[in-house]
């Protein structure tokens, strides 16, 4: 039986994860808590908008209404990677070789590990940005498409254009698609291996009632769990032509409470999934098994996170009332 | 459910009006006023901006076209984002204020409060205040559109820099601005001096609110009612005859005298000959609510891309309450407001204000809404 520790916060938590064993929790305010060995806390922002993992060196990477990029390591030290004064910083992004993406307005920028920064202008505002799993590239999710660059050398970028504003960006871990969320409450993606042109580059996946603002491939990235549903809806990426023609798993359906999370577990094909009401629950793709992990609590789920051996699932929530689920019980 | 702990939703206000108007004036004495209220406030420039105490958040106005086959289906994908970041720490202001361009088009703005399913959820867009420059406007409209839009569009407007104007040009200013909006309501400024409590806090696009605090919706006996195009002073209300513009200038200057002659202005120059937004009036008896709701959703849906605003109190036959309607392009909509009081009279009113409206036919299907007489 999975037990929970909560952990009672004040005001929104933008985003929990893990590092090493010990679970962070990155709240608007710009205070970022951990659990180890007691509650401990690091004033990172003077506001956070945005916190992501960086996996190259486990790391948080945060981005903040002050203007700020900064690192937070597992002792909680913060360092300052940049600053773009008067500007909030609502997208970051983590890459391979110590690189961090960030924007502000119509510029994504790339800062390498030794320091430099490497600007990339865009025509309309930059929404998201996510590195490619190989190679240095970033991908810019942008009104009416995706703009692929190169970091480290020159060139014009690849346009992928799809109508319609693109929110959010997230490369398969094979490289192989780019799945962006749109403010049409849909998925748009890309082929990357088909012709430029070809009818197949596109993969339309529509019937969202909401935007999906939360998107996690499974281990083997054979799956996109995402939010925006009254459940995970589950997309099956195996096939050469990625989902199409095949419909998606829903699992951990609601009836009325919608999927604001999700979190595929780091090695079984299982999805954790939070709610509207706060209740998290887990789902297994192969027979829609479900197991309930937290009772429904004071807000909507914001994020959440699985430790490294897959035995522990930290939970964010809009309301503050987070906590870690440890599924050994 | 977590919804019914949500808190109230935060008034925005949007503050149009072309360069030099005076919206930073105002802005500045928004955060400076003696209200006790703290204001959240999004700008496209810092410029000059007190912003020492105050939350001010800079951000590029980013028009998005929703991907539905609509054109006029635009939001500002900006201030999404900028919006959502905002109410997640709530406790620190009361409002928000937004400030747009000089030449910004104010209808994806509004319609982001509409269109957005998150933003809606946590904010109520409180009414669009349009600044307009006194001495300037003729000028505006003359070269622009937008500035002709921007007081089409408004819920406010405030006639600003009126000491820099004669008595006259003021009197056909304000009938320039009535004859583009008929319903806004209009203020005197000079130095965007105002008593706040006239620019904040007006529901104007709130059911339950618009037009309750308005008793004069479409009434001309308010003092500061300027009559406009389709005056019904002294003479019937459904008086067609006059539906050029060459004819908004008909009562300009003296708009708390109604013993105006109609007949001689009709040669007059027309000192609004640049506006090309046109307004019509509509009013009627008891409507039978099967006819109305599929004509309304049938005009916004094909006329809505010439719609900017529509606005109406609708008195259905059999019905003890009030119907408000309120649109932007297609989005239309309405729900009962309170009911109708002991001697008030039951009819129907509706403003249409828009572009390349077929005047003839909306009167004409208006009126074929009407209950039939017993």
């Amino acid at each position: 039986m999975p037990t929970v520790a909560p952990l009672d916060l004040d005001g929104h938590v933008v985003a929990a994860a893990f590092l090493g064993d010990v679970p962070f929790f990155a709240t608007a305010s710009g205070a970022v808590h951990r659990l180890d060995h007691g509650q401990k806390v690091t004033e990172a922002h003077d506001g956070l908008l945005a916190c992501v993992r960086d996996e190259a060196n486990d790391t948080l990477v945060t981005g903040g209404e002050d203007g700020k990029v900064m690192r937070i390591s597992v002792d909680g030290t913060a360092t300052l990677l940049a600053e773009v004064p008067r500007k909030w910083i609502s997208v970051v992004a983590a890459g391979p070789q110590g690189a961090v993406g960030f924007a502000e307005g119509r510029t994504a920028h790339v800062r390498l590990a030794d320091g430099r920064i490497r600007e990339f202008a865009e025509s309309r505002s930059v929404e998201g940005i996510a590195f490619a799993p190989k190679g240095l590239r970033i991908g810019v999710a942008r009104y009416n498409g995706v703009s692929l660059h190169w970091v480290a050398m020159a060139g014009q970028p690849v346009d992928l254009e799809w109508k319609g504003a693109h929110t959010a960006i997230t490369f398969s871990p094979d490289g192989r698609f780019v799945v962006t969320s749109m403010q049409e409450n849909a998925l748009h993606g890309w082929k990357l291996d088909s012709k430029p042109g070809a009818d197949t580059r596109h993969m339309r996946m529509t019937g969202y009632p909401a935007k999906v603002k939360s998107l996690s491939w499974s281990a083997k990235g054979k799956w996109l769990a995402s939010s925006g549903a009254p459940a995970a809806i589950v997309w099956p990426f195996a096939a050469k032509d990625g989902p199409m023609g095949k419909p998606p798993l829903e699992l951990g359906t609601r009836a009325d409470v919608m999927a604001t999370a999700v979190a595929c577990h780091p090695a079984e094909d299982v999805v954790a999934i939070g709610y509207s009401d706060g209740m998290v629950l887990a789902a297994r793709f192969s027979d829609s098994r479900e197991v309930l992990l937290r009772r429904p609590g004071k807000g909507a789920v914001t994020s959440m996170a699985w430790s490294r051996n897959g035995k522990l699932l930290a939970f964010a929530s809009e309301a503050g009332d987070c906590g870690v689920v440890d599924l050994t019980g | 459910m977590t919804e019914t702990a949500l808190p109230k939703p935060i008034p925005v206000t949007v503050l149009t009006g072309y360069l030099g108007a005076g919206k930073t004036t105002l802005l500045n004495r928004i955060l400076t006023g003696n209200h006790g209220k703290k204001y959240a406030v999004i700008v496209n420039e810092f410029g000059e901006i007190g912003i020492d105490n105050d939350l001010i958040v800079e951000s590029d106005e980013e028009i998005y076209e929703m991907n539905n086959g609509c054109i006029c289906c635009t939001v500002r994908g900006d201030l999404i984002r900028v919006v959502e970041g905002l109410m997640r720490r709530p406790g620190r202001f009361d409002a928000i204020v937004v400030e747009t361009t000089g030449l910004a088009d104010p209808v994806p703005v509004a319609q982001t409060f509409f269109m957005d399913d998150d933003v809606r959820q946590k904010t109520e867009l409180d009414a669009v205040v349009a600044l307009v420059d006194a001495k300037h406007l003729p000028l505006r409209l003359k070269d622009s559109r937008e500035a002709e839009d921007q007081i089409a569009f408004a819920d406010v407007v405030l006639v600003n820099k009126t000491d820099l104007v004669t008595p006259e040009e003021l009197a056909k200013v304000e009938a320039t601005v009535r004859a583009i909006n008929p319903s806004a309501r209009i203020h005197r400024t000079t130095r965007s001096d105002i008593d706040l409590t006239k620019v904040l806090d007006q529901g104007a696009f709130n059911l339950e609110r618009a037009l309750e605090n308005d008793p004069h919706f479409l009434d001309h006996d308010h003092e500061d009612h300027v009559c406009g195009p389709d005056c019904g002073h002294d003479h019937h209300h459904h008086d067609h005859d006059h539906h050029h513009h060459h004819d908004h200038d008909h009562d300009h200057d003296h708009h708390h005298d109604h013993d105006h002659d109609h007949d001689h202005h009709h040669h007059d120059a027309s000192p609004i000959h640049d506006v090309t937004v046109q307004s019509i009036s509509l009013r009627g008896g008891e409507m039978n609510p099967d006819r109305f709701f599929p004509w309304i959703q049938k005009i916004t849906q094909t006329d809505g891309p010439n719609i900017l605003r529509l606005k109406g109190i609708i008195a259905f036959a059999g019905d003890d309450e009030r119907y408000v309607v309120q649109g932007v392009h297609m989005i239309v909509e309405g729900d009962h407001q309170r009911a109708w009081k002991d001697g008030e009279k039951r009819e129907s009113r509706l403003v249409f204000i828009g572009r390349g409206l077929d005047r003839e036919k909306i009167e004409r299907t208006f009126k074929a809404c009407e209950a039939q007489k017993a």
